[in-house]
């Protein structure tokens, strides 16, 4: 066998594989499943036990993938820095909370809500504790946000692995419906001197992760202090028993376990705000407080490793802003040369990942996929090079430039820099 | 009384008892010894640092026993971040962010150290301790000489290389709220 039909003869098996362990999404070789006829489908019979929990179906195969900094995957989980959403598993927009991305600087700490307290102080009248019990008992709000790793990818700054999967170049990034506290509703409560410009917030775990954050108009109407997600309690990855959420800005800000509020009147200028999440350009200046997530989008369908057949595709996937509310979002099926508008799947929330879909024929020669979306307030998401010019190779977060997928004459899919 | 004036009283009446419901029952108002306990930040004025002083000879010792297992002899070639070296580096095409090369405060040093190393066991350093691992630290770059010392006062007037090597972002430096 010549060398080449044994790289086939073992991507056609990975296709069988794909086809059997993601179920719906794969439509294109669903084709090869096993029900031929009505017959052959397993009769009906009596099934489990109704428990407590609801797990996922057996013939369901999915994960995260944790993974150590860029280039560094498969690693030992106790090497893991972050643990990616397996996007090109997912369907809709809103992430399940256990395949949310998980981005914690020193473990997932195991804290009692019982004995949990967030401590209110600084430039504020009344210097407040609060336990998990009194934040249940306020005002809430919900609201559907998305969240982002300022180091999404980050996989794509210099180059370009080709077996790399959506969920290695971009599972940093989830949506989730969150429940809390509005935090102007707390500025009330402590009376905030109108003096007090930010606002420490750090956290319950071993590093105590703190972030200073600016008290824009923007940030006190839209923060919340929250404890629900997805209609449950949040969950340890994700911060049990309460976190901020900063919609629209940059994954570290959004404190989790969140313990301690100080007000003041400048930054505190902690180790995540100058050595770390500070984007350093080409010139060898950092851009700091660059704390807002830009228009972004990804195609998760077909996307890196898949492997699609001549004729019908339906090209898939998501949008989002930190700016608002995802506009349109544009696919080119011919390497960026010409762009068709896709269809969104509504509504399209502010700040929230928007599924986006194409139906596409694929005449069986060799091209590349890309899309661009554009929010409402008309910033549009940066093609690569224009984005590199801007922004130099070694900035390592905020990268948002258009994410190219290279298909070959099999149809195979491969991650590309453009 | 219409209908429609009862309905606003009663609204501003419920408006009434849930104030008064906020001003009385969410939490209890802290106590300074508490706050104490959990008020660990320290800003490039210097104001939260604790009091204390730490020499580099000192740093070096503490150094050894608690970081240079993740960070390398020198604070180069462990396994964690790297925190010497690097200066002139940021332009190139391989830049090596150290504390040396990149951290614009000292005083930011002092209060991560603090907060979370070692990293099994933060907070375990004592006050004296941590200025002079920072101390140390600041030596290894060439910032403080072998024979120096770091205090309080001190600290916060370290002028590091990379101090004007940020650039703000115009919608988030002021906090204008």
């Amino acid at each position: 066998m010549s060398e080449r039909s044994v790289s086939e003869v073992a991507w056609n098996r990975r296709r069988v594989l794909v086809a059997a362990t993601t179920g719906v999404v794969g439509s294109a070789v669903a084709g090869s499943a096993s029900a031929e006829s009505l017959a052959d489908v397993p009769a009906r019979e009596p099934g489990a036990d109704l428990g407590a929990l609801s797990a996922r179906s057996k013939y369901v195969q999915i994960g995260r993938i944790p993974e150590a900094g860029p280039g560094r995957r498969n690693v030992n989980p106790a090497d893991a820095i972050n643990s990616k959403a397996p996007l090109q598993k997912l369907v809709g927009a809103i992430t399940p909370s256990d395949l949310h991305y998980e981005r914690s600087h020193a473990g997932a700490p195991d804290l009692d809500p019982s004995k949990h307290r967030l401590l209110v102080h600084g430039m504020v009248r009344k210097q407040l504790v609060l336990s998990v019990e009194d934040l249940k008992a306020m005002p809430a709000v919900s609201r559907i946000a998305f969240l982002e790793c300022t180091g999404n990818g980050w996989e794509n700054w210099k180059k370009a692995d080709g077996d790399l999967t959506v969920q290695n170049t971009h599972g940093l990034v989830s949506t989730s419906e969150w429940t809390g506290v509005p935090l102007r509703f707390i500025l009330g409560l402590v009376e905030k001197e109108t003096a007090a410009t930010w606002m420490l917030a750090e956290g319950g775990d071993a590093a105590a992760v703190a972030r200073s954050i600016p008290l824009t108009q923007e940030i006190v109407d839209e923060a919340i202090i929250a404890y629900g997600q997805n209609g449950e309690p949040i969950r340890p990855a994700h911060g049990f028993p309460i976190r901020l959420i900063l919609p629209g800005m940059e994954g570290n800000l959004n404190i989790k376990w969140l313990r301690r509020l100080k007000f003041g009147d400048q930054p505190w200028m902690t180790r995540w705000e100058t050595a770390r999440y500070t984007q350093l350009l080409a010139n060898g200046k950092a851009r700091q407080f660059q704390l807002r997530m830009e228009t972004n989008s990804v195609i998760t369908q077909p996307s890196g490793t898949m492997q699609i057949r001549p004729g019908y595709n339906r090209i898939s996937g998501l949008a989002w802003s930190g700016h608002g509310k995802i506009a349109r979002v544009e696919i080119s099926t011919d390497g960026a040369k010409s762009w068709q508008e896709a269809q969104l799947n509504l509504p399209a929330l502010p700040k929230a990942q928007t599924r986006f879909q194409m139906d596409w024929n694929w005449d069986g020669k060799p091209t590349k996929i890309v899309s661009r979306s554009i929010d409402d307030k008309g910033n549009v998401q940066p093609d690569r090079d224009s984005f590199i010019a801007k922004m130099g190779t070694n900035a390592l977060f905020h990268y948002n430039a258009q994410q190219t997928w290279s298909i070959d004459q099999a149809g195979r899919v491969q991650n590309v820099l453009s | 009384m219409s209908c429609r004036r009862m309905m606003l009283l009663s609204s501003a009446m419920v408006f009434v008892l849930v104030s008064s419901a906020v001003a009385a029952e969410f939490g209890r108002l802290a106590t300074p010894d508490e706050i104490a306990l959990w008020d660990i930040d320290v800003r490039p004025d210097g104001k939260g640092l604790p009091q204390g002083v730490g020499t580099v000879a000192r740093g070096k010792d503490v150094f050894a026993e608690n970081c240079a297992a993740c960070h390398g002899e020198n604070g180069v070639g462990g396994t964690k971040d790297r925190l010497a070296g690097g200066q002139g580096t940021l332009a190139s095409a391989m830049p090596v962010k150290t504390v040396g090369s990149f951290w614009p405060y000292a005083t930011t040093l002092f209060d991560y150290i603090h907060r979370a190393m070692p990293y099994q066991a933060p907070g375990s350093l004592g006050v004296d301790d941590t200025y002079a691992v920072a101390a140390y630290i600041l030596s290894l770059n060439g910032i403080l000489p072998p024979d120096g010392r770091l205090d309080n006062h001190s600290l916060p007037d370290i002028r590091m290389p990379n101090r004007d090597g940020f650039i703000p972002e115009q919608e988030f430096s002021k906090g204008s709220k």
